[in-house]
Formats: C-alpha cells, structure tokens, sequence
C-alpha cells in the first residue's frame, strides 16, 4: 500500500487520497489554440522511473498535493502542496 | 500405515477429551490436538480424494503446505471447504467431511480417472478447446460448452454452501515499530533484541502455539516462552497469518479469531483482518520440507519426515510402525532417532553413498546409496520397491516391507513473502534450495526462511536481524553479522525425481492438482518450457497450497529437460496470499446494508411517514413515488406527474450538491467553469449553467446563483456533485493559484424541496411570513431572494422549474426540514397537490426534453443534447478549445431528438437501439436514453439520440430494436421538447 505523508494531515494510506493526475503539464491559457490544449490534455510520457503526480487528499483534509513517485518501486521522494500558498499555511502549523 | 497415540510423548492435555465427528462417525481427540493429529490418533487414513484421478490420499505434512488433508469443516450456511487439517485446532464438536468424492472417501466412484488418466494429462482442459481428447472429436465452441459444464462439476475440491455466510468478520488496523512474521527460534530472538532496544515489536505466528518448528522439541515448553515475550513487552498475535507483503513495510494479515472455539464468546467475529504498517519487516517464517517424485509417492502413509517428529513430540502421535526414511540430507537422523526410540521399526535409506555423522546404529538400519522406487499399495502401504542408482539410471534391488513411508528431498525458505515485493530468491546450489534475495526495502530474511539450518544459528540470525533493522532505521549503530546459510555436516545430494523406467507411472510433483513428473515432460514436449508456461499449463503449483512443496521438483524436470541448470530455469512468482484467505474477512463488515455507506435526507423519516417507496440513487435513498393504496407505480408516478401539471406537488431534491463559492474572484471563476456567461449575472438572479471537461465533453449541468459581489451558491447534479467539488478544489489549488476564491461543500447543510404546478404560488402564500417576495413581479423566473417560512424560519426560494410548470425550490436549514415539509404540505393538500418521486420527476422531465445523466453521460457534447445555444463565443472557457474538435463536430454526431412510438399504443424501454427501416443491424444509428409515460400526451415518449439529429430525422420512422426483450417497435422522431416547448408555463 502506498502511504503518502499528506503535509498538513500526516502519514496515511492511498485509500484516503484520489490520483489526480500528471503534475508536470502545463495548461494552456483558455485563450489558447486547440493543437496546444491536445498536447496538454491527451499526450503524455509513460515514465519508467519518478514522475511528478497530483493527488487530492479526499477523505482528509482536501488538499491538492504535488507527489514525486517512483512508477518501478512506489518510493514515494517528495510531497507539497499543488498551492505555493498553502506551503506557508502547513509550515506554520508546524 | 499404522498410526497410533502412544504414552509419553507430546504435549497435549489428555485430561481433556474433545469429540468429533469424520465422514458422520465419531471419534475423540484432547485438547491440543490439530485435526490431523487426532484423525492420525484415531489412525485415519485415507482422508481425501486427488483432485483429477481421485487417488485416495493421507495427511502428508504438519502445515500450511498440507495437500493431502484437506476437507470441509462444519455444515449448513458454516460450511467451509478446503481446511487443512493440519492447521485446523480440533475442537468439541468439530464436524469435518471428505470432499471431491462420491459417495464418500473411501469409496470414491470418480477413482474411475485413475484407469482414464491418459485424457487428463497436462493442458487437459485447454485441450477440450480442440474437441475431446485424445482424437479432437467434435471441435468448436458448442462442443466445448457441452464439456465444460462436466469440467467446472469435476473441479475445485470443496463445494460452499451456497448460503449467505453467517459469520461476522471485522477490519482492523495497526502500527508498530518492527514486525516479525514466525516465532521460531530466529524470531523470538529478534524479536527480545529489539524489543530491548525499546522498539514497539508486534510477532505474529500463523499456529495457536509459539515456537515454530521447537514445537516438534520433546524439551521445548510454549507458555513459558509465550510468557517471557509478553512480559517483555512484545505483542505477540497468535493465529494470525502475514498473508500479503505490501508496499511501504504495510502487512496483510488474518487473525483466526473463533475459528478453533465455535462455543466462545458469541460478540467476537470470526476471523479479523488487520492492516499493520510497520516500518521494518523481520520475516521468520521458517522453510518447508520437500518430497521426492517417484512411482506411487501419494499412497496414504507418505509424508515429509519432520511432520512425523511433529506428530509424536508435539501430539503424542506415533505416525507408522514400521516406517521407510528416505533422503538426500542430514537432516533426518535426529527424527529417525527419535520415532526409532518410540518404538518404531525405522529403516533410513540415503541417496548419499557416504555420510559421516554420529548417531545409534543400533536404533536403525541405514542404506547409503539407495532411493525409494517404487510404493506398493494403493490404500494403504504395503512396501517399498527400492533402487540403486547407476549413471542416474535407477534400478530395483530390494523391496522393504513397511506401512510409511517419510520423504525428505531437501528444505525450501519460505520466500513467499519477500517474493510478494518482487524479490526474486537466489538459487544455492550447495544447499539446492533458493534463498531470499536481497530486499531494498526495510525488510529481513531470518532463520531457516534465510537457509540457516541450525537452531543455534537460528538464534544467531534473528538477533542479527534485529540489529539489521535498527542500523537501517537509524536508531543504532551496532556491529552484526548474520551466520552462514546451510549448517548441515554433510552435504546435501540432489534428489528430485527417481524414474520408473517402465512406462506408465504415478510420481507426483504437485499432490493437490495431480500433476506428474510424465505432465512435466509433456508440458516440455508440447513446447511449454517457460516457467510461467509450464505452471499455466499443468497447474503445477496453481493448487491453493501454491506449490509449497513441489515447484523445485517441477524447475528442476524442467532444467534436465532443458538441459540448463535450475537457476536459469528460473521461478515463478509467489504472489498474496500465502494461504488462502476468506472473502468474508476482505469484506469485513461490509456487507449487507452496509456494503456501501447509505446517505439520506434530512427528511427522510418525514417521506417515509408519508407513504414513499424509496430508491437508491447512488449513495442516497429518494423517495420513487408516493403509492395510495393499492396503487402500482406506473399508476402513482402518472398521478403525480399528472397532479404536478394540473395543480401543485411537492419532491425532496436534497440530494443536489450545493457548493458556496466565495472570494473577490469569485465572478472571474464562474465564468470560466461554465460554458455561458456569468460576468453580468445580477445580484439575486440564478442561471442554469453547464461546465465541460478539459476535453470538452459535458461534465455536469446545475444552476450557480449570485449572492453578492463576492459570493455565489452553486448547484450541481446528485450524481456528479462529488466530481465537481473536487474538479473546482483542482482549479484553483492546482492550475489557477492566483485566484483568490475559497469553495465549499455546503450539500449537508441544506435541505430542498422543489414545489411546482400551477398551484404553486398560491400555497406558498401560505407558507411565508411575507407573501409578496414571490410575486411575478417581485421574483421573476430564475429569481431568488431570502426569505421566511411562517414561524420565521429563514429559507432561500428560487424560481427555478425542472418539471416545466412553475416552479420553486425551498432552501432551508436542514435541521427545518421536517418543518419545512410540514408546512408546504399542510398548504398544498388545501389544493388537491400531492407528494411526488423521482418516477414522476422523471416523467415531467423527459416530456419537457430536460437532460439528465442519461443523456450526459460522459460521451456527449453540448452540441449533441441541444444546448449548443448555451456556450458562449463571447469569452474562453474549461473546454472552450476543446469542444469543435475533430468528430466532436461531425455532422454524424448523434444528436439529442424525442421519440413517440408510431403507434401510440407501442411502449419502449431504455437501452433499445435506433436502426433504419429495413437495415435493422450493429449499433444501429441512436438510442433510446430515457423513456416515461406521459400524462399530458397520453402515451409513451422517450429522449436519447441519432446521427444527424432533429434536422436529419425529425417526423419520420425509424425502428427500435429491444435485443434485451426480444422487440422491435416502429418510432417516430420528434423534437425533444414534447410538452410547451415555448415554456410559458414556467414564466408564468
Ligand atoms: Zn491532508
């Protein structure tokens, strides 16, 4: 089972959190062209190694989390908050 | 065989009788006793059928690798196949039968197979694909259908009952520090070691007595070393088996809670499932003790030699009078020493033409140099053929008169467990066995799982582990070494198989599912030389003991065959679970009503009182309709929808999701999640909106109301209403950080009830304090103002009409909800007005050609359901790029239509397919989403779509076809809008 150290949570079990997606793309503007909005929604690297994942702690406290994880070993070797202001809210509460 | 209870030995309580029944006679065992050493006790033979030749077969271990003894504990709904009597604890009262037999074990009518076994050879059931083996008469499906149902009667060994299981199990869950799997002599000391460095150490054995294989010591005493763990602080768990090895050091394990004790507290569950994240893993769980293949080495008698040690100093039980000892290895001569001093005639026979060990000749015969070849007797042992072996090819010399026989082709780690994180184990091929390989993880091998045989070095190895653990989670640094693998004086020689240099033989590889050394070289024949290949294709090792004991027999066949060594043969995967585990105990308390969770309203209790008949509606139970007496549901739902039209009805519609949007960017969000413009939505006005995926493709639909300059109230669909909460939390803490805009889920915390029909104004002015906040006026169509019921209880009322007529929904907090109900309905039975479901609602809402998840279903555009008008060309927004592209506008597209049945008289039910006249074929050109009777037209009507839409088909007829009920029925396209298309009704 993957455990994920959710920053403001605590440790706990992939079942509490859904996969979100790759955290690596990024979106075009709205304004921006179909060919680019294709690339950003329907290609994607099949990565044999560490990838950068999104994961929303659902049945914890909600937060949308950026995961470096080995797709080999499950290691998981980062986790953050998708929101660079929520970073300042967990470093406070610790 | 001859086995027999003798004084003097074991460690059973003899002042305890327990009785029990076999096969519906009754026999006694004592406390202390496992099922097989009581049936051994009562010199039970034959205690089962073979899977395919139902060759009568014994108990022929001590453990979990049992493939002789299994059978079916308990009757009725407490059946359950396939228990191993060797790691079944006897109880008052047990009742256990044989399985895979008719009429019974000892006389078994399927033993047929035996004389057949040519057609059930390996791949056997892959070969019935080609026709019925062996001249392929009568190939193809039909033939093979025919077969099967003979196949599948004939398969699996236990039947369940068929009965809902009666038992409770429970899910539970822990942590610890260090957790060790096996308390023999390696765990138990690394389990003081690190329970001394003041670790959290839980130990769990998978036997209701600690010690592992010391239990087979006549010295070794289990309470006091029970006592000493506990006291010690370790937690230790008995009767639980580490059955799977997950990422992350997490264990899956199962706790036998009752299951030796069916007269113990009756509150406790069955078994328990626990979930232990640990953050080292020490793995003790000792080795298994391998066969040898050769002619008729399934005959009841047969049996591994430490099982028999086992049986005589831990039960008492003395497994055969005169017994045969064949081997490969040192490790025997204590057990033969042993069972020789009990007073058994014990001849030792030794691949090995020279040993040099110390021992009492005078106890036992030994001949070095000589193989077991041959048992004779089918129900019991009579003999032993015995070879000597030239140039490895065997040959007859002797026959030994004996009624056991006790094999030991070497030892095997238990690697399952490291082999669940994909470990693959290293072939030794001094000590011919594989050892665990090295793990990445925090994970240690200890013990004989590490291919240590000594019980000093045992020790030696779990204390070492212990201080492996500690160095690699940082807490001390200490010095350790691990003591070498083997230990044995002597080595060891291979032995695997002895050919019967006759043609037609029985030696068994794989016990359980029958598979022969002859299936091993047809396999390879046939072309079946990959390991994986050579499992698949025999079942070796497919059996629920998974090859515990002959999966190295088969490799190294495989390897001669190949002429390769055995490592480069390779070896399959173990995988979870180590032994079998009940679906029960996965689904705990999950079952039943609480197999999913049950969300209800706040006026749940309050539709009941009023007659609903409620439905599932994902999680939520809603009330379907509200039947008067005797009514069926298509004559309550045409009442209520009827009712609705003429005068007023009342729905519960809490089950919305309801999401409050705040924050100074609010307006910008809005308008970029939905499709049509919010910039300019007024304060107090609310808009119907519709939101696409990234893709483009419809998400959901809802309505989204301004209630300030900062803040807005959305609703969403019941089914989609989690998606969108975690779809919008995704935006603006993932992709738009900028915005300054907080969410949140508010669906609990409000209960709604739409009111609508003609009526509706009227009762409500009944309802409120102030009246005129609902004038036409005052509260336009897609109004809303806060208001309050009389009483003063404060709501939210917003003009809004799904069903068509005019329409309001009442918000209210959910504590009122109740009151709520109370007062809308006291007003609207003055009106003749009724309570309707989601039938009726349903009905108002196909006639008006509103969409639904039916009709968005993930699959289709806004284009498609009609509501291309509602995505503005004005400003970008989520799938704005995406919508128009490629085939999302192809004029073929199926596009959302009505249909009427062309004769009126014709229903149709969702799901039918829509085809041309006269090429009624494949996928057809539309489908049938939604259908109802309608009230208002007096016939059935449906919605769902066809290529090319209204412009292509509008008023001609096209055919349904029903492959479900086996109709066809002629349809007439009409506009969706079948009821006011012009809705005046609703801005009225
Ligand atoms: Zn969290």
């Amino acid at each position: 089972m993957i455990r994920i150290k959710c920053p403001y949570c605590g440790e706990r079990d992939h079942s509490e959190f859904s996969y979100g997606g790759d955290a690596s793309i990024e979106y075009p503007s709205l304004e921006a062209p179909q060919e680019d909005w294709v690339k950003a929604i329907f290609f994607r690297e099949n990565i044999r190694g560490v990838q950068k994942e999104t994961w929303h702690h659902l049945n914890g406290c909600r937060m949308w989390l950026e995961v470096e994880r080995s797709t080999i070993t499950h290691e998981i070797k980062s986790v953050k908050p998708c929101h660079p202001d929520y970073t300042k809210i967990v470093e406070n509460k610790q | 065989m001859s086995s027999q209870r003798i004084d003097n030995f074991g460690k059973i309580n003899r002042d305890k009788e327990l009785r029990f029944k076999w096969e519906n006679k009754n026999y006694f065992g004592y406390d202390g006793d496992s099922l097989a050493s009581a049936m051994l006790a009562n010199n039970i033979k034959i205690v089962g059928r073979s899977f395919k030749y139902h060759r009568p077969r014994g108990i022929m271990s001590c453990g979990v690798e049992e493939s002789g003894g299994l059978v079916t504990i308990g009757v009725g709904d407490k059946k359950d196949p396939n228990v191993r009597v060797t790691s079944q604890e006897l109880f008052e009262g047990l009742v256990a039968s044989g399985q895979n037999a008719f009429p019974n074990v000892n006389f078994d009518l399927g033993s047929v197979n035996n004389y057949l076994s040519r057609f059930f050879a390996a791949g056997f059931y892959y070969k019935t694909f080609m026709g019925i083996p062996p001249f392929e008469w009568g190939r193809g499906t039909s033939i093979w259908m025919f077969f099967e149902k003979f196949i599948r009667n004939a398969a699996g060994m236990g039947k369940n009952s068929r009965l809902p299981d009666p038992d409770v199990y429970e899910h539970a869950n822990d942590f610890c520090d260090i957790l060790i799997v096996g308390s023999g002599p390696a765990g138990i000391a690394a389990a003081k070691e690190a329970v001394d460095k003041k670790l959290d150490v839980i130990l769990v054995e998978q036997d209701n007595l600690i010690g592992g294989d010391q239990l087979s010591d006549n010295d070794f005493d289990t309470d006091t070393a029970f006592k000493e763990l506990q006291n010690l602080g370790v937690r230790v768990m008995k009767r639980t088996t580490a059955f799977g090895l997950y990422d992350n050091c997490v264990l899956g394990l199962i706790e036998r809670v009752t299951d030796y004790n069916t007269s113990i507290d009756k509150e406790l569950p069955r078994q328990r499932f626990w979930i232990v994240r640990a953050k080292h893993i020490i793995v003790g769980s000792g080795a298994f003790e391998r066969h040898i293949a050769f002619n008729n080495n399934d005959v009841p008698g047969s049996m591994t030699v430490n099982a028999s040690k086992h049986y005589l100093n831990r039960y008492g039980v003395l497994t055969g009078k005169e017994i045969v000892i064949a081997t490969n290895n040192d490790s025997v001569y204590l057990t033969a020493e042993i069972l020789a001093n009990a007073g058994a005639k014990v001849t030792v026979l030794d691949k090995r033409e020279k040993i040099d060990l110390k021992f009492n000749r005078n106890n036992f015969e030994v001949r070095n140099g000589v193989v077991p070849y041959k048992i004779n007797g089918s129900r019991e042992i009579k003999s032993l053929d015995i070879a000597d072996s030239v140039n490895s090819k065997y040959k007859k010399i002797d026959t030994i008169q004996c009624d056991q026989v006790l094999m030991s082709g070497g030892w095997s780690p238990a690697v399952h467990l490291l082999s669940h994180r994909g470990v693959r184990p290293e072939w030794d091929s001094e000590n011919l066995c594989f050892l665990p390989g090295e793990a990445k993880e925090n994970i240690t091998m200890v013990g004989s799982a590490r291919g240590i045989w000594g019980k000093e070095d045992c020790i030696k190895s779990g204390t070492a582990g212990a201080l492996d653990a500690l160095n690699r989670l940082g807490i001390s640094k200490t010095n350790y070494f691990f003591p070498k693998e083997g230990g044995w004086k002597n080595a060891i020689e291979p032995l695997y198989e002895v050919k019967f240099n006759k043609s037609r033989s029985k030696s068994f590889v794989d016990f359980q599912h029958d598979v022969t050394c002859d299936d091993v070289r047809l396999a390879h024949r046939e072309g079946f030389i990959s390991v994986e290949h050579l499992k698949r294709y025999t079942t070796l090792g497919m059996a629920n003991d998974q090859g515990k004991m002959g999966n190295i027999i088969g490799l190294s066949l495989m390897a001669d065959l190949l002429e390769k060594e055995i490592p480069e043969v390779g070896t399959t995967t173990f995988r979870p679970p180590f032994t079998p585990v009940a679906i029960g105990a996965l689904a705990g308390r999950s079952v039943g009503k609480h197999f999913m969770p049950l969300r209800t309203t706040p006026m749940h209790q309050w539709n009941l009182d009023h007659g609903a008949t409620m439905i599932e509606a994902g999680l939520y139970q809603r009330p379907w309709y509200f039947p008067k007496t005797n009514e069926t549901i298509s004559e309550a739902y045409i009442r209520e929808a009827t009712t609705v039209r003429k005068s007023v009805g009342i729905c519960d519609v809490t089950s919305l999701g309801k999401i409050a949007i705040q924050g100074p960017d609010s307006t910008e969000f809005i308008n970029r999640i939905y499709t049509n413009p919010f910039a300019k939505l007024p304060i107090n006005k609310t808009r119907y909106g519709i939101m696409l995926r990234d893709d483009g493709l419809v998400l959901d639909d809802g309505t989204c109301w301004r209630l300030s300059d900062t803040e807005y109230f959305m609703t969403t669909s019941t089914a989609q209403a989690g998606r969108v909460m975690s779809w919008l939390e995704e935006l603006l803490q993932v992709r738009w950080t900028d915005l300054k805009v907080n969410v949140t889920s508010v669906s609990e915390q409000w209960a709604v009830a739409a009111i609508s029909g003609p009526k509706t104004r009227e009762v409500l002015n009944q309802c409120l304090e102030d009246p005129s906040v609902i004038s036409n006026e005052n509260l336009p169509f897609m109004g809303f103002t806060s208001s309050e019921l009389i009483g003063g209880i404060p709501c939210r009322i917003a003009r809004i009409s799904f069903s068509g007529e005019l329409g309001y929904e009442i918000y209210i907090l959910a504590d009122y909800a109740n009151k709520m109900m109370d007062i809308l309905w006291n007003a609207a039975k003055k009106f003749n007005g009724c309570l309707y479901g989601l039938e009726a609602l349903g009905a108002l809402r196909v006639e008006k050609g509103h969409v639904t998840g039916a009709e968005l279903d993930g699959r289709t555009t806004i284009d498609d359901v009609g509501l291309g008008k509602m995505a503005s060309n004005k400003k970008s927004y989520i799938g704005s790029a995406m919508r128009k592209r490629g085939v999302l506008s192809s004029e073929d597209r199926e596009k959302l239509v009505g249909f009427f049945p062309a004769n009126k008289k014709d229903t149709f039910d969702a799901g039918t397919i829509i085809c041309e006249k006269n090429n009624i074929k494949g996928y057809g050109i539309g489908r049938v989403t939604s259908v109802t009777h309608s009230p208002e037209l007096g016939h059935w009507i449906g919605l769902g779509f066809i290529k090319g839409g209204m412009e292509r088909w509008q008023n001609t007829t096209v055919v349904g076809s029903d492959l479900v009920r086996n109709k066809e029925m002629e349809i007439r396209v009409v506009s969706p809008h079948m009821v006011d298309p012009d809705g005046k009704r609703m801005y009225a």
